[in-house]
């Protein structure tokens, strides 16, 4: 039992990283699930992450409520926001949502009270790692009950054909919007939990580099079912702590590790444990992510 | 009436597709519409389906005008329809396809299912369940979509569209690529829908299908409607035989 305590000390930060990832990666499944190509969740994470620090700082809010308040926030943007990007679709969507995670990393550097370029420091360590751990239960438990639900299936029908989906009643950019939506409380309660576990907070956390690997995160564990963005996201967190003994050759055979999957389990880690409905689905050319 | 369309035209850049075309069908009534390619069939569909929108025109479904009304809101008034080309959901098992055609008929069950016991959507499921063993796809239901053959593609289209309880069940081209006794047995299925209080456009080019299920036909050419009667009444129509000829000719 020493050894697992020991370990856990160690590694607690690691531990809860692999939490707050697999929760991003959650964020984007959401809407890939829906097969739409969105990279706004940094954005609404540096939303949740800003928010709910300033609160805590100025107001004193308690962490669960800021926490709550912070989600509401990326929520409420990710409205009409939606509403405006959803008439577009593919690179397109990707690129418009990109691009509004652009304008609020701007926003933030631009603005006296988050700090600009320097961002907010000495945020209190409020985050355990069982709050990231029984927020990670609770939002797979309901992405997994939903993906059963008739919006779990209109999202599905979304994905494979939405002119089609359009026919059988279901009012496609509602469902998306909705979907939208979740995925940003979702990346905006992460973005919490993390600002409250690494003292500091700044712009270039939340750019480009992050959204894409949010993606990454999702797409290499793979969409089929809520469990394969956490595998990505625990595989591609852990890794790199990992393969540390190997020093130099550690960023290439990361690197390798990526490519093989992406090459040999394109729809991702978890097609590992049905490699026959994959081929099926392959052979029949069904509608991949996005 | 249970369906009014009244003057619907629509443009594709130079092509006027479909052009003033009046079409009526009252409850339990199949009504055929025929003509060559390109005459402004499917058009026609897609317009009443909402999946177009017509440049000039109204269409009334059961008195109401829903003229621009958006296709998820048509099928939640009863219009369901399958597709020429079929618009399956490929990557879906048929069973799950059935059910994204019961959509508008189910109660939203995503808070239901937050608790872990229960079936919440049995009762759709049973129905789903028969009506795959009406079109003769039970030992299908697990299979993806995709993998079925191509008549059982659009059987379980026709299923889809059912599921959704229409009042105007619009087919486009159902029986293309089934071979005569498939057909026979689509026949008979149309024969049986409209027993039961549904309407239906039918638009095939098997003309023997039309005039054994339809009891009024409209005929399109270059997207006007240039005759519409009982089947003998087609049969016999001058006008009918010179646009098939006519097309013939050019093709
Ligand atoms: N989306 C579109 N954009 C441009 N032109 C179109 C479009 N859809 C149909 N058309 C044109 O409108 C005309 C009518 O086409 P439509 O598909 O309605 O004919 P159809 O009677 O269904 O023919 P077929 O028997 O071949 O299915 C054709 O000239 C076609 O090229
Ligand atoms: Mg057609």
């Amino acid at each position: 039992m020493d050894e697992i305590g020991d370990f856990l000390s160690a590694y607690s930060t690691l531990i809860a990283l692999v939490g707050v990832n697999a929760l991003l990666a959650l964020s984007v499944w959401v809407t890939l699930y829906a097969g739409q190509l969105t990279l706004g969740n940094a954005a609404f994470m540096a939303i949740g992450a800003y928010v709910s620090a300033l609160l805590g700082r100025h107001l004193g809010t308690p962490f669960p409520i800021a926490l709550v308040i912070g989600a509401i926030a990326a929520g409420a943007t990710a409205a009409p926001l939606g509403l405006t990007v959803f008439r577009l679709r593919g690179v397109y969507l990707a690129i418009a949502t990109l691009a509004f995670g652009e304008v609020v990393r701007v926003i933030l550097l631009a603005t006296p009270i988050t700090g600009k370029g320097q961002g907010l420091n000495g945020i209190p360590p409020t985050t355990e790692v069982w709050h990231v751990y029984v927020s990670l239960a609770v939002v797979a438990y309901v992405l997994w009950r939903v993906q059963g639900s008739t919006v779990g299936r209109a999202w599905a029908a979304i994905r494979e054909d939405e002119t089609a989906a359009a026919s059988q009643g279901i009012p496609v950019r509602r469902y998306k919007l909705a979907a939208f939506v979740a995925g940003a409380l979702v990346a905006a309660w992460a973005g919490g939990l993390s600002a409250h576990l690494t003292f500091s907070i700044e712009p270039n956390d939340f750019a480009f580099t992050r959204a894409v690997q949010i993606l990454v995160f999702a797409v290499v564990g793979g969409i089929p079912n809520p469990l394969g963005p956490i595998f990505g996201a625990a595989l591609l967190t852990a890794l790199p702590e990992l393969l540390r003994p190997l020093k130099d050759y550690r960023d290439i055979l990361q690197g390798l590790i990526l490519l093989l999957v992406i090459i040999y389990l394109p729809r991702g880690l978890v097609t590992l444990a049905q490699l026959r409905r994959t081929r099926r689905l392959q052979e029949i050319g069904a509608a991949d992510v996005a | 009436m249970l369906l009014e369309a009244a003057g619907v035209t629509k443009r594709f850049g130079g092509v006027v597709a479909v052009n003033a075309v009046d079409l009526a069908i009252s409850q339990r009534q199949a009504v055929g519409l025929i003509g060559p390619n390109g005459a402004g069939k499917t058009t026609l569909i897609n317009l009443i389906s909402g999946q177009l929108r017509a440049d000039a025109g109204a269409i009334r479904l059961a008195g109401a005008d829903v003229t621009g009304a958006p296709p998820h809101a048509l099928t939640a008034r009863g219009i369901a329809r399958t597709f020429q080309g079929v618009r399956l959901f490929k990557g879906l098992s048929t069973i799950e396809n059935v059910l994204v055609g019961r959509h508008v008929r189910m109660r939203a069950d995503a808070l239901r299912r937050l608790w872990p016991l229960g079936i919440p959507d049995r009762a759709d499921r049973d129905r789903v369940r028969a009506l795959l063993e009406r079109v003769g796809l039970t030992g299908r239901a697990e299979a993806l979509a995709g993998e079925l053959s191509y008549g059982d593609q659009r059987r379980l289209e026709i299923a889809r569209a059912l599921a959704s309880e229409p009042r105007l069940l619009l087919l486009d081209e159902p029986a293309a690529g089934m071979n005569p006794a498939e057909t026979g047995r689509l026949r008979d299925l149309i024969r049986a829908l409209i027993d039961e209080d549904i309407a239906i456009l039918l638009i095939e080019h098997d003309v023997r299908l039309v005039m054994g299920t339809c009891e009024r036909i409209a005929v399109l050419n270059f997207g006007r409607k240039i005759a519409e009667g009982g089947p003998a009444e087609i049969q016999s129509s001058v006008a009918v035989r010179e646009a098939y000829l006519g097309s013939e000719d050019v093709a």
